[in-house]
């Protein structure tokens, strides 16, 4: 299996490509992480995974000035139905606008706007920051065999921004934080967490290995 | 629920731990990029670097030991010390930090926590700040920020520039008490609560710590959403473990799942 980690100059990989490692490991599959932005790793990938931390116009900015990789992103995952999972900002990144220093066009790949977190008690702060539990909101494949609601398991997030997509079709699974937290969002071959799997410990190997298995 | 966190800090000076950690199994104790795993074992919330390294000319030092914790650990990192200019903070995201902690650059020009926001988000960006107390007995409380270890008073209150850092754009206050830090009697709790009471950011309390209970007061009557301590960890007197069961059973919630010793 060949997964592409998109490299576009929006943080780290290093965490991402170690747990993609080993989940892959857990599967019982061999394959390799390729990091990259080349139009061809894209084109040749049985998985995309995006990253990115910081602020969305300056990460939105960052992926396009690399050159074709949209267009690519867009013909694996929306042409060619290639199971895609976004991370944080990379998740963000999904949405039909980001609200956060201005308004920014998102992929709109999931329509929906990244606004700011607001929890309805105003003594909760933000950033939403740390471990939090998960609730299932549809069932989705990449949640499979993990402990959820307030006795499962726990997701870092690091965010002050939410993905609130239209309608609710495309919610999977929320965090309480004075009212819900969109945690996971998804359509068709897509997947995003506003969390770091690639920081969450049990649950996100776990994840990120479902996301591997999963045929969509 | 979103839980409180335990964060253990590493102090290191030319990519080695100064007060290496006293954990049995630890094939190097100076390695910081051991004593991240170590810890990322045992179920750390988070975890610190603060690096202390005088010059800054072997950066590159500290960005391989980044670099390496980000390999190695599943576990979210903060990166202080020495950050001068915003370049320094792209340079230790890009090595792995998850956030990027910035102290004496902060108190000589705020505007490096919008610009460093602006960039990275406010989620990345933490502010320490070092206050000690220097109002009198009988006087209304209040704390000065101090730079260089405790040494270089600066005239300016911590609380009011809590708030303006966090008005610029830090998503999180590291707060150590200067008088209660290597002194095991405990944060220095009014300074703690006023902090809290003053931003909407979250706030790391921090110097102090010698009991688990510390810890507990911290949260409870601090008002922070975190605590952080060094040498109670480091030194075995008690494991991440046993701060987080002693926290939970005193109410406080906390994340027990990836503990040593939980199935």
């Amino acid at each position: 299996m060949r997964i592409a980690l998109i490299d576009y100059g929006a943080g780290n990989l290093h965490s991402a490509a170690k747990a993609l490692m080993r989940a892959l490991d857990e599967t019982g599959q061999r394959g390799e992480v390729i990091m990259g932005a080349d139009p061809e790793v894209i084109a040749m990938a049985d998985r995309i995974v995006l990253p990115g931390d910081g602020a969305f116009r300056d990460c939105r900015e960052s992926l396009a000035v690399v050159k074709g990789l949209e267009e690519a992103l867009d013909h694996a995952v929306r042409g060619k139905g290639r199971p895609f999972l976004g991370i944080c900002v990379g998740m963000q990144l999904l949405a039909t606008r980001g609200l956060e220093r201005g308004i920014t066009a998102g992929l709109d790949w999931i329509p929906g706007d990244v606004v700011p977190l607001k929890p309805a008690d105003p003594a909760l702060k933000v950033p939403h920051m740390g471990w939090n539990t998960l609730a299932e909101t549809a069932r989705h494949p990449v949640l499979e065999g993990i402990a959820l609601g307030p006795d499962g398991l726990h997701a870092y997030f690091l965010h002050s921004f939410h993905l609130i997509p239209e309608g609710t079709g495309n919610l999977v699974a929320t965090a309480e934080y004075g009212g819900p937290v969109s945690a996971i969002v998804g359509r068709d071959t897509v997947i995003g967490t506003q969390f770091h799997p690639e920081k969450s410990q049990v649950l996100g190997v776990k994840l990120l290995a479902n996301f591997l298995k999963w045929a969509p | 629920m979103l839980k409180k966190r335990v964060i253990p800090c590493l102090d290191v000076k030319n990519g080695r731990v100064v007060k290496g950690i006293n954990f049995v199994d630890l094939a190097d104790v100076g390695d910081p990029v051991e004593s991240a795993k170590a810890y990322d074992a045992a179920g750390a919330d988070e975890l610190c670097f603060l690096d202390i390294t005088a010059s800054h000319e072997n950066r590159g030092t500290l960005l391989d030991v980044v670099r390496r914790t980000a390999e190695n650990c599943f576990m979210p990192v903060t990166v202080g010390g020495g950050v001068r200019d915003v370049e320094d903070v792209r340079a230790l995201m890009l090595a792995g930090a998850d956030k990027v902690s910035i102290n004496t650059a902060a108190v000589r020009d705020p505007s490096i926590v919008g610009r460093a926001a602006e960039k990275f988000g406010a989620q990345a960006i933490v502010v320490a700040i070092d206050a000690k107390k220097v109002s009198g007995d009988g006087e209304s409380p209040r704390w000065e920020i101090f730079t260089h270890g405790g040494r270089n008073p600066t005239g300016i209150d911590a609380i009011g520039f809590a708030r303006a850092v966090a008005d610029l754009g830090a998503g999180e206050i590291l707060l150590t008490s200067m008088d209660r830090d290597g002194t095991k009697a405990g944060f220095d709790l009014a300074l703690t609560r006023a902090v809290s009471d003053a931003v909407t950011v979250p706030v790391v309390a921090s110097g102090g710590v010698g009991t688990l209970d510390h810890l507990v007061e911290g949260i409870r009557e601090g008002g922070a959403s975190a605590v952080l301590a060094a040498s109670i960890f480091h030194y075995g007197t008690f494991s991440i473990a046993e701060a987080k069961r002693h926290m939970a059973r005193a109410g406080l919630p906390m994340r027990l799942d990836g503990l040593e010793g939980t199935p």
